[in-house]
């Protein structure tokens, strides 16, 4: 087992001293396709700031600036792979056709944002932090008990790797040689909790060490970096290789969410080099040096995605109130007597 | 049918659950090569390969985490916890996940998984070794709570877990692993969960109990047999709970004494109270009354017979009953 990764790596240059780097067997297609997620996340995130400013949607986990972490890595799946997010991927959904309205009924309280997880191979939300890590894993080994190929990607935040549920599971990953990929996003900040006080360790990714897992480190702003990483991890884990820690590094330049103010905790000029910086611009000004991209295209790409957001909230905003009686439905696929009476009471009380 | 001891009974269901459904995996801290601690796994390994009964690593919450990912992958999990206070590190699990996950797909996806432990005291072991959580699980919503006091229904009741649909906590009371015995039917042997046992009849009182505290009431009946005729109901269920039976009970005896291993406060006898108060109140004769552990951590074993109720005790709150 090799040392974890310590520098961190990247493709996309500066466009300046820093050279633009590539990776071999991409497409302009397949450029422009994940520029186009990049943007539908982008557009989706700060949309969905506003429709809380709004009251249309509650309270709102903000993923500004993870975008490139998100697209990278699911673009690096193929489609029978599943994804295992945290609240901080609410929309990753949407890169697998997951309809916005579906996600936004999800932070609007409405039973229509919880979606059948095989139609999109694509886990619930996960909130509490790390209990996730699990299922990814658990996933991953009875997929290959089976004998099927499916990788399982799972994504968390630095605060994570704190979590018992992330040991353990990346204990059984290791033991059990999980075709899963462990790919945390280092925004550095746990709503106010810095890194340094989240680890002694100089790097997340030398966690892996511990495990016997490959820690990996990459530019979590550089799209490319992470989905060239990924797909790594991801051809590993279908070789029967075993799983991959990835260490994205990222800064959190936006609040935790909506009810958050970092302004008591945050350094803003520390946060205002990192939105100069942010991953959407970065790819986009790379795209623009190598000739994918021009201004036409990107004012195609980022109305196609503002189009995507009025359908999706307004198709949120016509779906029918939810019928209350639902509080009864699904928690058992054989209901005790006593859940059965307590809906025939609520009938009989309130009518349905 | 073959006589078996209650620990042979758990290992007979397994075997057969396994041999009908190949989805079946049992996982656990040394459930392979060792066969487990009371060997309720033994032999498996060796019949089903060391894919389908696997040793994990010393990690509850991993163990209960990944049988959650497992379910997803189309697996049947049957969880060992190795004793019941171990459990507690996966409550995180049990709670915010197990329970929750079908209802989180809004009933797309099911989770069939299994979660069995020993509980419970008398066996003179260490710290941590004697507990009876069924309280946390029974109050937590999507899961579901068995509890055998015999062999047969330790292999019925198990069986009926593995088949559920949803997830099921199966505690196997250890005091009895090794000294209940009984004939056991052999092959598939299902008891549905839901339906409570009459363990002796009677008509002047009811002594509701489950899982080890079966035999417990079974003494006091004895013990009262000059006296009073008790009848002995046998919950074997926790949830669904056997309202049907326990109402019927009552209706006949109209004075109940439940007795419950665990501590006092919201355990199960409570909800037991509670349902008669609700639904039985007319057919009482007398206050329901409790025998119970104490509110305390389960004491240092040389007088740990102090804390588990005594046959003495449900004697006398059965004698208070009767005497109301």
């Amino acid at each position: 087992m090799l040392p974890a990764e310590g520098d961190l790596r990247r493709v996309i240059g500066d466009g300046d001293a820093i050279p633009d780097g590539e990776v071999v067997g991409l497409t302009p297609d397949d450029h422009l396709a994940l520029y186009r997620g990049m943007v539908l996340l982008r557009t989706y995130d700060e949309r969905s700031v506003v429709y809380h400013r709004q009251g249309r949607i509650g309270t709102y986990a903000i993923f500004w600036n993870h975008e490139a972490m998100q697209a990278g890595s699911v673009f690096a799946l193929d489609g029978g792979d599943w994804i295992f997010p945290a609240y901080r991927e609410s929309a990753i959904g949407l890169l697998r056709g997951m309809p916005v309205s579906t996600v936004l009924s999800w932070w609007r309280g409405h039973p229509a944002g919880w979606w059948n997880p095989t139609e999109f191979n694509v886990a619930s939300i996960c909130v509490p932090i790390a209990t996730q890590i699990p299922h990814a894993v658990g996933f991953a080994w009875g997929s290959k008990l089976k004998g099927e190929d499916a990788v399982a990607l799972t994504l968390f935040g630095d605060g994570a790797t704190s979590e018992g549920a992330f040991h353990e599971a990346a204990t059984f990953a290791g033991v059990m040689k999980a075709p899963v990929v462990l790919f945390c996003n280092n925004n550095q900040w746990a709503i106010s909790t810095p890194l340094s006080q989240q680890t002694a360790a100089p790097t997340l990714a030398d966690k892996a060490i511990g495990y016997g897992i490959p820690g990996v480190r990459v530019d979590g702003g550089d799209v490319l970096a992470v989905y060239e990483a990924v797909r790594d991890a991801v051809l590993r884990a279908r070789a029967g290789d075993g799983p991959t820690f990835i260490e994205a590094l990222s800064y959190r330049a936006a609040p935790h969410a909506t009810a958050d103010d970092p302004s008591i905790y945050i350094d803003s000029e520390r946060v205002e080099e990192e939105r100069e910086n942010e991953c959407v611009g970065r790819f986009e000004r790379y795209l623009r040096r190598i000739g994918v991209l021009d201004d036409e295209l990107v004012g195609s790409v980022k109305a196609d995605a503002l189009d995507r957001m009025r359908e999706g909230i307004a198709a949120a905003e016509a779906e029918p109130p939810a019928d209350p009686a639902l509080i009864f439905e699904h928690a058992y696929a054989d209901p005790p007597p006593s859940l059965v009476a307590d809906r025939d009471e609520f009938a009989r009380i309130h009518g349905g | 049918m073959a006589e078996r001891l209650l620990v042979e009974a758990v290992n007979d269901a397994l075997h057969v659950e396994m041999e009908r459904d190949p989805s079946i995996l049992v996982m656990g801290e040394d459930v392979g090569k060792l066969g487990g601690v009371f060997r309720a796994t033994a032999g498996l390994q060796e019949r089903f390969g060391s894919e389908r009964c696997v040793d994990t690593p010393l990690a509850e919450a991993g163990i209960l985490g990944t049988a959650v990912g497992l379910c997803m992958a189309g697996w049947r999990p049957v969880v060992e916890m190795q004793y019941d206070a171990f459990s507690y590190p996966a409550l995180d699990q049990l709670i915010n996940h197990v329970g929750r996950y079908r209802w989180r797909t809004r009933g797309a996806m099911d989770f069939p998984l299994t979660i069995r432990m020993p509980y419970g005291g008398g066996v003179r072991a260490p710290e941590l070794h004697d507990d009876s959580p069924e309280t946390y699980y029974v109050h937590t919503p999507g899961v579901k709570v068995a509890i055998p006091s015999t062999p047969a229904d330790a292999k019925g009741l198990l069986a009926a877990a593995i088949r559920d649909p949803d997830p099921v906590v199966v505690l196997e009371p250890k005091l009895h692993y090794r000294t209940a015995k009984e004939e056991v039917p052999d092959g598939e042997h299902v008891v549905p969960l839901g339906e409570a046992r009459i363990a002796r009849a009677g008509t002047d009182v009811s002594l509701v109990a489950y899982g080890a505290m079966t035999h417990v009431a079974l003494r006091a009946a004895d013990a009262l047999a000059e006296e009073a005729s008790c009848e002995v109901l046998d919950l074997r269920s926790l949830k669904p709970l056997d309202e049907g039976g326990l109402l019927a009970s009552v209706a006949k005896t109209g004075r109940v004494v439940v007795v419950q291993e665990a501590p006092r406060v919201c355990g199960f006898a409570a909800e037991i109270a509670a349902v008669l108060a609700e639904k039985a109140i007319f057919d009482l004769r007398g206050p329901v009354l409790r025998v119970t552990g104490y509110d305390v951590p389960y004491p240092y074993w040389q007088i740990e017979d102090a804390y588990m109720p005594s046959v003495e005790r449900v004697v006398d709150a059965a004698r208070r009953v009767l005497a109301a």
